[in-house]
């Protein structure tokens, strides 16, 4: 069964990993993430600085394109994007002057939006459609033995009428890893702000809220976390160079696309070339538990 | 024609200010049956009654319009001047030109255009009205109490002492509610015990009060004056004459249930007496618990018991008994933890809602009032409290706030740092509320003496790490996160209304807010009476309170059923409806629109009847009424038409 798909840009160059892992998986179980022609942009975090709407723009003419190829629905891997373009759908849908002025500003389209397209994001593919306990019968190598702790974030949670699980409380990514045989733990810190753009221009804020977030996992037992945002894994490992320049006694720890350990529990394998793009070296662990 | 006296009110400047009154009693003069006009500025003032009074004599008037507020503010008053004159208080219109009129439009000239025909439609109305006498009907001098809390009991005390009987019924197998689990009471600190097991005593003792412990409603039917009540108590299993307390039975049982009392810090056993001082005194068995109703399973209870009490084939007793009012003080329930993710769901065993944490004060808890934290029973030596847990959050929680969490929690941190005087209590707050008497002296002496630290702000997470609960929170006056490193919270969780609160609401045909509150018939002038006539409202089931208010309403609440006891009859207003016998073809439509239970269907006649006492004069069965049988006194089809007819044709 094809799902049409849109990537946004990360998930072409530092997360090419959480696409690749994806692809596999999905089509292990049956179905084929289909990616969508002529996206841009889905707006990032400029979409989120405030009502107006031409920041809007980037992020709707997706869900534009979207239409103008017949399709109802798209799936999303990256929480960033989901979030952006839940907000856009919202943004439009919730009051129809925006969406006239919107479909004004871009005149030069062939088609006005409607507002027909859903956004969706692939974990709630998973539990929802596929559900947690078919993804268990086709676990081919349980993740057993690894402690592994889910981390949210924020964009996969709030704004909570986007919410893709209990805002406060969720299981999503717990259960989804119990699936795959894991010790998933539930550690306090999985719900904090990874320090999202801060990165950029206020290295430090990030830095801290990494050391903050990964010893909460360890203090808890982790040895691994996931996400499903490029951000939080770009700051919560690529930083985690930076966090044991500034915290001497900063143990470093494996960062993960759920895909990936998805791929890896379900037969589709470690590819190697992932490895490169994580910071803090994932194989250690996976070997040390016979998992490559 | 009847000759119609019409009195315009300035209400000062509520109604001149946008209709123009000079030019209305221009108008209306020569209106058809107007025998006499005038506009005066306060007309509900003594001179203005006067005015009426004397213009009814020198014009021999028949009727009177009133042109001024809404009825509900001053029909009575007017009635009243008219019946001074001899004149059926039934003579009398009200046109509302003040609420909807002059306060609603700012335009002069189209106000005083509406104001105008409101009138006239008033004048078209009072020429059909009929004289009618007040419908009077007996009345049985015995109150129903719901609810053994210290409203319940208040008012229970209050009409008993006024020499008129009065059944009190409670759910639970002891009277006593909430308050009787509390430790101190603020802002006196004085032993919320103490001054409560004597009420209950003296609830036993009355002479005019009869108990009904661990008893339900089962259901209502009559009329206000005259209930017929039916009320079910689950058997005890244990024959209270017979028991002597001596505690036999509890030490053999082998089952053990949280206790209700201990708010599940404790367990009890499933025969059991909830607390030392309950009224009435005596075992129970909690059936939903106990292995003995199979015979075989266990009798370990029955074997031990000497007296021979232990009985397990009692059975549900049904009364029935008659009743001509009745006070709801059903109380309240703490919002559950369990609502509250960020704070654990429940899940932490020294996270406590406030309760709990009473039970932990009390001389009479599970830890005999020292302060030992429930996970391992070591001294909390620092502290979080948070008040509005999950109030004053339209978003997610309760709107509402509370109203007593402000006062309780700094009681709680006060009587905190009393045991633990190297403690460390810390209080997140929104506003610090604290309006009712001496309430603010003790805030500020707490803040100055016992060094609490107020932090403003909310807690966005609570959760364990070892044997610390971790408290994330943001002071909003520095801008400032916060993490606390605690060893026990205590959550100021909301009040909403008791369990099952809806389902007797249902039973009584009462309305409630959209909280699940009882609504009051008016929110200042009526706050202790139902808008259905008969019922009175105390406690918390009306809304958030705290004792001395609850002790207030459930005085007043006793004191309005005071006034009706000391009538011998009820009167009830004549405006009701009526059935042309002629018409009626006795489809039986009113009976099941009358929302009141009024109509009834006369089978040998084939025609609907109403039963003049039950009718509250809604209009409902009118509506809907397919031949135009059913007609209210005072506002008959004819009239409507009349009014309509004069209204739309300008």
């Amino acid at each position: 069964m094809k799902l049409p798909y849109y990537p946004g840009c990360t998930l072409k160059a530092n997360a090419a990993n959480f696409e690749e892992a994806a692809m596999r998986v999905m089509k292990d179980l049956g179905y084929e993430l289909q990616e969508m022609k002529d996206w841009v942009c889905c707006g990032t975090v400029f979409s989120m600085t405030n009502d107006d709407l031409m920041l809007q723009l980037a992020s709707i003419r997706n869900l534009l394109r979207a239409e103008e190829q017949n399709l109802n629905e798209l799936v999303v891997l990256c929480s960033m994007c989901y979030n952006t373009l839940q907000r856009a759908k919202k943004f439009i849908t919730e009051d129809e002057e925006s969406l006239d002025k919107v479909n004004d500003l871009m005149y030069k389209e062939n088609i006005r939006y409607k507002g027909s397209v859903d956004v969706t994001h692939l974990l709630t593919v998973l539990k929802d459609r596929i559900t947690f306990d078919r993804i268990k019968e086709k676990v081919e190598k349980p993740l057993s033995l690894l402690k592994i702790g889910g981390y949210y974030g924020c964009l996969l949670l709030r704004p909570k009428e986007f919410a893709i699980d209990d805002f406060e409380d969720p299981t999503i990514i717990e259960d989804l890893l119990s699936s795959l045989g894991a010790e998933s733990i539930v550690f306090p810190y999985r719900l904090e702000c990874c320090g999202a753009y801060q990165t950029i221009t206020k290295k430090d804020v990030t830095i801290k809220r990494t050391y903050e977030i990964i010893n909460s996992a360890r203090k808890s037992g982790c040895e691994a976390i996931v996400t499903s945002c490029p951000l939080c894994a770009f700051n919560l490992d690529q930083r985690q160079k930076e966090t044991a320049e500034e915290f001497i006694e900063f143990e470093q720890m494996p960062v993960f696309y759920f895909t990936e350990l998805m791929s890896v529990a379900l037969g589709g394998g470690w590819d190697k070339s992932w490895s490169k793009l994580h910071y803090a070296d994932p194989e250690p662990i996976l070997k040390e538990k016979g998992l490559i | 024609m009847k000759r119609i006296g019409v009195f315009i009110c300035h209400c000062g400047i509520n109604i001149k200010g946008t209709v123009d009154v000079e030019k209305i009693t221009e108008e209306i003069a020569d209106y058809p049956g107007v025998a006499y006009i005038e506009n005066y500025i306060f007309m509900c003032s003594e001179p203005g009654q006067k005015l009426i009074r004397d213009v009814i004599i020198e014009h021999k008037l028949d009727g009177v319009v009133v042109a001024a507020c809404s009825p509900t503010l001053h029909e009575t008053t007017f009635q009243d001047a008219l019946e001074e004159m001899n004149i059926n208080r039934h003579q009398l219109e009200v046109a509302n030109i003040r609420e909807q009129c002059s306060w609603v439009h700012t335009d002069i000239e189209e106000s005083t255009r509406k104001a105008n025909l409101i009138i006239k439609t008033a004048i078209e109305k009072l020429k059909l009205n009929e004289s009618l006498t007040p419908i009077f009907a007996p009345l049985t001098k015995r109150t129903l109490v719901i609810g053994g809390g210290i409203a319940g009991i208040q008012a229970a005390l209050d009409i008993a002492d006024g020499g008129y009987e009065v059944l009190l019924v409670e759910r639970n197998p002891s009277i006593g509610g909430h308050m009787i689990q509390l430790s101190e009471t603020f802002p006196t600190l004085d032993c919320s015990q103490c001054i409560m097991t004597p009420k209950m005593v003296a609830i036993n003792k009355h002479k005019n009060i009869k108990l009904y412990a661990n008893s339900e409603i089962e259901s209502i039917e009559g009329f206000f004056g005259n209930f017929k009540v039916r009320i079910k108590r689950k058997p005890l299993y244990v024959d209270p004459d017979k028991c002597t307390l001596c505690d036999d039975c509890t030490a053999v049982c082998p089952v053990v249930v949280p206790s209700e009392y201990d708010e599940g810090l404790t367990w009890r056993k499933a025969i059991y007496i909830p607390f030392p001082q309950s009224i009435p005194a005596t075992f129970t068995i909690d059936t939903e618990n106990c292995l003995g109703f199979n015979p075989i399973a266990c009798t370990k209870c029955q074997d031990a018991c000497e007296p021979d009490a232990i009985n397990y084939d009692m059975k549900p007793e049904t009364f029935e008994e008659e009743i001509g009012a009745v006070i709801v003080a059903t109380g309240f329930d703490l919002n559950p933890v369990e609502n509250m993710a960020e704070y654990g769901y429940g899940k932490y065993p020294d996270v406590l809602n406030g309760l709990q944490f009473e039970r932990i004060l009390s001389a009479t808890g599970p830890t005999g009032g020292e302060m030992f934290r429930p996970s391992d029973g070591k001294v909390p030596k620092e502290v979080v409290f948070i008040q509005c847990s999950g109030s004053r959050d339209p978003e997610r929680h309760l709107p509402y706030c509370s109203r007593i969490c402000c006062m309780y929690t700094l009681k709680h941190a006060k009587l905190y740092k009393h045991k633990v005087h190297d403690g460390q209590p810390y209080i997140f707050y929104i506003d610090i509320r604290s309006g009712g008497k001496r309430y603010e002296e003790f805030v500020q002496q707490a803040v100055s003496e016992d060094g609490i630290v107020y932090i403003r702000g909310k807690v966005s997470r609570v959760y364990r790490e070892g044997e610390k609960m971790i408290v994330h929170g943001m002071d909003t006056l520095t801008g400032k996160k916060i993490e606390i490193e605690a060893d026990m919270v205590v959550l100021a969780m909301g009040i909403i209304p008791s369990a099952d609160t809806d389902k007797l609401v249902n039973i009584l045909r009462l309305n409630t807010d959209e909280n699940g509150f009882l609504v009051e018939a008016h929110p200042k002038l009526r706050p202790v009476e139902s808008i259905q006539s008969g019922f009175y409202l105390a406690g918390t089931a009306q809304g958030p309170k705290d004792i001395p208010d609850a002790v207030s309403q459930a005085s007043g609440a006793a004191a309005k059923v005071l006034a009706l006891m000391s009538n011998d009859e009820i009167s009830h207003s004549p405006i009701v409806a009526i059935v042309n016998e002629d018409l009626c073809s006795g489809c039986g439509i009113c009976v099941d629109t009358c929302p009141y239970g009024a109509r009834e269907l006369d089978i040998i006649e084939k025609i609907a009847t109403v039963n003049d006492v039950l009718c509250e004069g809604c209009g409902a069965c009118i509506s809907v009424c397919p031949a135009s049988a059913a007609q209210q006194k005072n506002l008959t089809d004819e009239q409507i038409f009349n009014m309509i007819r004069i209204y739309t044709n300008a």
